[in-house]
């Protein structure tokens, strides 16, 4: 068991608390950015499938573990991570999906990253070992703390090991693509969303209105032929849209332009300007040389939140920061994602 | 002197609240809070101080706002149909009754959203929207009566959530009052707001963290084609086994549901669904989709029914049939009710593949207590309901009852399951969660409770047990011999 760095992380805690030093976590290196503060803990060499039961859907594996070997596992029994977490630049572990929450283009019809935690095992900042949640479906005992690790970006603690719901992979997958203008795009999105259909995610992007149909072949075949346009069984869009490869997400900024996500009522009309709009509606990528206050003014007013894509959330509300201090009394843990002051 | 005491802060409290909400808002009358006094879990009861029945959300803030200055616990409630006794009042508080906010806000067809007063009952949701063509999935067999602010509270589930997931999974924004009185907006009408998921958080809260004000749920397009499925078979083992294998196949039936015996005939005999008396258990399946697609899924299903040693299927297609089917399973408990005179519902999960060795557990546990156990549950997520058969008017037989039913927990917790699957802990599983949860964990979830509510006013003495009296059912375990019915053979 190498690859278990659990205690040694535990002794990381520990003397970092005795010391009071600050902990800055590092997965892969694939979505957050290089901090210079506080002292970098590598949590990436803890690694390895703890268990895997196909017939349970069930998989827990430690956080280093890279999302490139669970895909691979999944696959040989034809099995899929749910919420489709993002590989940036083909890197990523099963621990960074985790605390960012960074969910795939099927997320409204297949589930967030959240909704496929069943359990954690993590160390908070006392240096503690807990387990919240487990391996099955559902479980009400106790707060559900599992979840809550999600999109916490580390503040709360090391994540050790991740239990996950996985779902079947689909008997055929499709891909249709309609051109047209990004309102009719939205309607049609929207239209769509109040029908039963075989569709897992859909994409405008620059023009063209792209939709992946997944499920058993008779229906997906139905589907595709009352959705008509261009039909490929090519699924390489969801993938690049999965891993923000399209060439939207390039971080060269023309112009003095910078790319927001906003994530906002699904049916909210659409800003001026060029924007990547997925999850039926409900996410959209907005690439303006508009002011922060009115990006952020059009978000609120979409119903939503607007931040600079790819970037970590703050954790500034009081609660928040109470919460955060009920973890991580000594706020050793990424302090970059919450005010450290205000723990003094 | 400290209940004289008491009592002035009784009557100046109550003063308080009169004052501040609107004639008929506060009932202090003991007749008229005997309904409040208990909840689903009728064998614990309590009377509180009063009752209020805020009308409006300002009138909840002054409700908090009160119990906050005064430093008076106050117990949200819903529909007062929960199981596990999380809405039993306290005898030195309030009851906040949030069955009058009831009215369902706005029907958002463009967003698929409809957003709802906690009061409104979870089936009404569905009925208001049917003309759509939409639906909210989560659909706990209470749904005619529970309300969807008591749903987020446990975090309730049904019949559906093996496809479509829990109260968590479809519920997109909230509305939350916090004892400080602060109001938390959290989500909206789309997924995945940043900051810490708070929304996660507070569902299955069990009003523990705040109180919920307003919920925006998601609906679901109704899928155009349902097929039933009940299939028999002549062991318990084979059902089980059946469970697995048709989820390993990659089918998420939509509903999938495990009678065994004894429920199943007293089902048959209550609601005359036409199930086969003489099946040691059946399987009702429901699965849904497309024409071609629930087509394509019912040949499979029946196939691996057959080879997993299913001898008779039947196959409802029309929706009368189907209703028929469902109807013996929805009437289990009622059922189960009529064959002896008190019963007690257990709710463990576990892992689907260790179904068949728990069933067989059960089976040792029920001969050596000598109380009957039927078996009724939602197979396709593991969720167990054991049904524990006894008669309260015999000596020795609640605690014989309850002392079975934690060793059935027990079991789930040893095989890596959970000691409630959606019913909650209420106060009704505050021991068993000591088998669960060790003391760390407990003081974290004490340390998320104090960010929340550091008074601690908000549902005392529920969902999470204190660590003394852990350490009491720890004693009781190293000193087994020294346990009730000590002389019951134990593995």
């Amino acid at each position: 068991m190498a690859d278990d760095q659990g205690a040694q992380l535990v002794d990381a805690v520990r003397s970092a608390a005795a010391g009071q030093r600050q902990l800055i976590l590092v997965g892969a290196g694939s979505k957050a950015p290089p901090i210079d503060s506080g002292d970098a803990l590598p949590v990436v060499e803890h690694t390895g499938i703890v268990d895997y039961r196909p017939e349970e859907l069930v998989l827990t594996a430690r956080s280093g573990t890279p999302l490139r070997d669970i895909r691979e596992l999944l696959g040989q029994r034809r099995q899929q991570l749910p919420f489709e977490p993002p590989m940036i630049a083909g890197k990523g572990t099963l621990g960074g999906a985790v605390a960012t929450g960074w969910s795939g283009p099927g997320r409204p019809w297949r589930g967030s990253v959240r909704d496929a935690v069943l359990g954690v095992e993590m160390i908070n900042g006392l240096g503690e070992r807990l387990a919240f949640g487990g391996q099955v479906m559902k479980n009400v005992a106790g707060y559900d703390l599992s979840r809550l690790q999600t999109g916490a970006w580390g503040s709360l603690g090391i994540l050790l090991s991740v239990s996950v719901r996985l779902s079947p992979q689909p008997e055929l997958e499709r891909t249709c693509r309609l051109e047209c203008g990004a309102t009719d795009a939205l309607a049609w999105m929207r239209k769509w969303a109040r029908r039963f259909s075989p569709i897992s995610a859909t994409c405008f992007d620059g023009g063209v209105l792209s939709v992946r149909l997944s499920g058993m072949a008779e229906s997906v075949d139905a589907a595709a032929s009352r959705i008509g346009g261009e039909q490929s069984s090519d699924l390489g869009l969801w993938q690049a849209l999965r891993d923000r490869a399209l060439p939207t997400f390039r971080s060269a900024r023309p112009g003095g332009t910078a790319l927001w996500q906003i994530n906002c009522a699904p049916a909210a009309e659409l800003p001026t300007g060029p924007c990547l709009v997925e999850w039926g509606g409900a996410r959209r990528w907005w690439r303006t040389g508009e002011p922060p206050s009115a990006v952020c003014a059009y978000a609120a007013e979409a119903g939503g939140a607007a931040w600079p894509a790819g970037a970590a959330p703050s954790f500034q509300t009081p609660l928040m920061m109470r919460l955060k201090r009920a973890f991580d009394p000594k706020a050793l843990f990424n302090p970059h994602l919450a005010d450290a002051d205000a723990f003094q | 002197m400290q209940l004289l005491l008491m009592a002035m802060n009784e009557t100046r409290v109550l003063e308080r609240l009169r004052g501040a909400l609107r004639i008929g808002t506060l009932i202090t009358e003991p007749a008229a809070m005997r309904p409040y006094e208990t909840d689903g879990l009728t064998a614990i009861r309590e009377m509180p101080w009063a009752v209020a029945l805020p009308g409006t959300e300002d009138e909840v803030r002054e409700v908090l706002a009160v119990c906050r200055e005064q430093g008076v616990p106050v117990v949200p409630r819903g529909a007062g149909t929960g199981l596990s006794g999380g809405a039993r009042p306290v005898s030195d508080g309030l009851v906040l009754g949030l069955s009058k906010l009831n009215r369902i806000l706005e029907v958002d067809v463009g967003n698929c959203t409809a957003r709802v007063q906690p009061g409104v009952r979870n089936l009404v949701i569905s009925e208001a929207v049917t003309e759509h063509g939409l639906y909210y999935a989560p659909d706990p067999s209470s749904q005619l009566a529970c309300s969807i602010g008591g749903n987020v509270a446990e975090n309730s589930g049904g019949v559906h959530c093996l496809k479509y997931g829990l109260t968590v999974h479809n519920v997109v924004g909230l509305k939350v009052r916090t004892i400080d009185g602060d109001l938390l907006e959290l989500g909206g009408k789309g997924f995945d707001y940043p900051g810490y998921d708070l929304l996660a958080l507070l569902c299955g809260s069990e009003g523990m963290l705040g109180v919920v004000t307003e919920v925006t749920v998601r609906l679901l397009p109704e899928a155009p084609e349902k097929v039933v499925l009940l299939a028999a078979f002549g062991t318990l083992e084979a059902a089980a086994g059946a469970v697995t294998r048709i989820i390993s196949e990659g089918i998420i039936p939509a509903g999938l549901e495990l009678m065994d015996q004894l429920t199943l005939r007293a089902a048959e005999d209550f609601a005359s669904a036409g199930y086969p008396r003489d099946a040691a258990a059946i399987l009702l399946c429901e699965l849904d989709g497309d024409a071609a697609e629930a087509r394509a899924l019912q040949s499979c299903a029946a196939r691996l029914f057959e080879e997993e040693g299913a001898y008779d299927i039947q196959q409802a297609r029309s929706a009368e049939q189907q209703a028929r089917l469902w109807a013996g399973r929805k009437a289990a408990f009622p059922a189960v009710g009529r064959i002896a005179p008190d019963y007690y519902c257990m709710d463990g999960t576990i892992p689907r593949a260790a179904l068949a060795e728990v069933l067989k557990g059960i089976g040792k546990l029920s001969k050596r207590y000598g109380l009957t156990v039927g078996n009724v549950f939602h197979a396709g997520d593991g969720n167990l309901h054991p049904l524990i058969l006894y008669d309260a008017n015999e000596e020795g037989q609640v605690e014989l009852a309850e002392a079975i039913g934690r060793e059935i927990l027990e079991l789930c917790v040893g095989v890596g399951g959970t000691v409630t699957g959606e019913h909650g802990v209420g106060v009704e599983k505050l021991t068993p969660m000591c088998a669960q949860f060790g003391t760390a964990e407990l003081a974290q979830f004490e340390r998320v409770k104090e960010a929340f509510d550091p008074q601690r006013l908000l549902n005392p003495g529920k969902a999470i047990p204190t660590l003394s009296r852990c350490a009491e059912y720890g004693g009781m375990h190293v000193h087994g011999g020294e346990l009730p019915f000590s002389k019951l053979e134990r593995f």
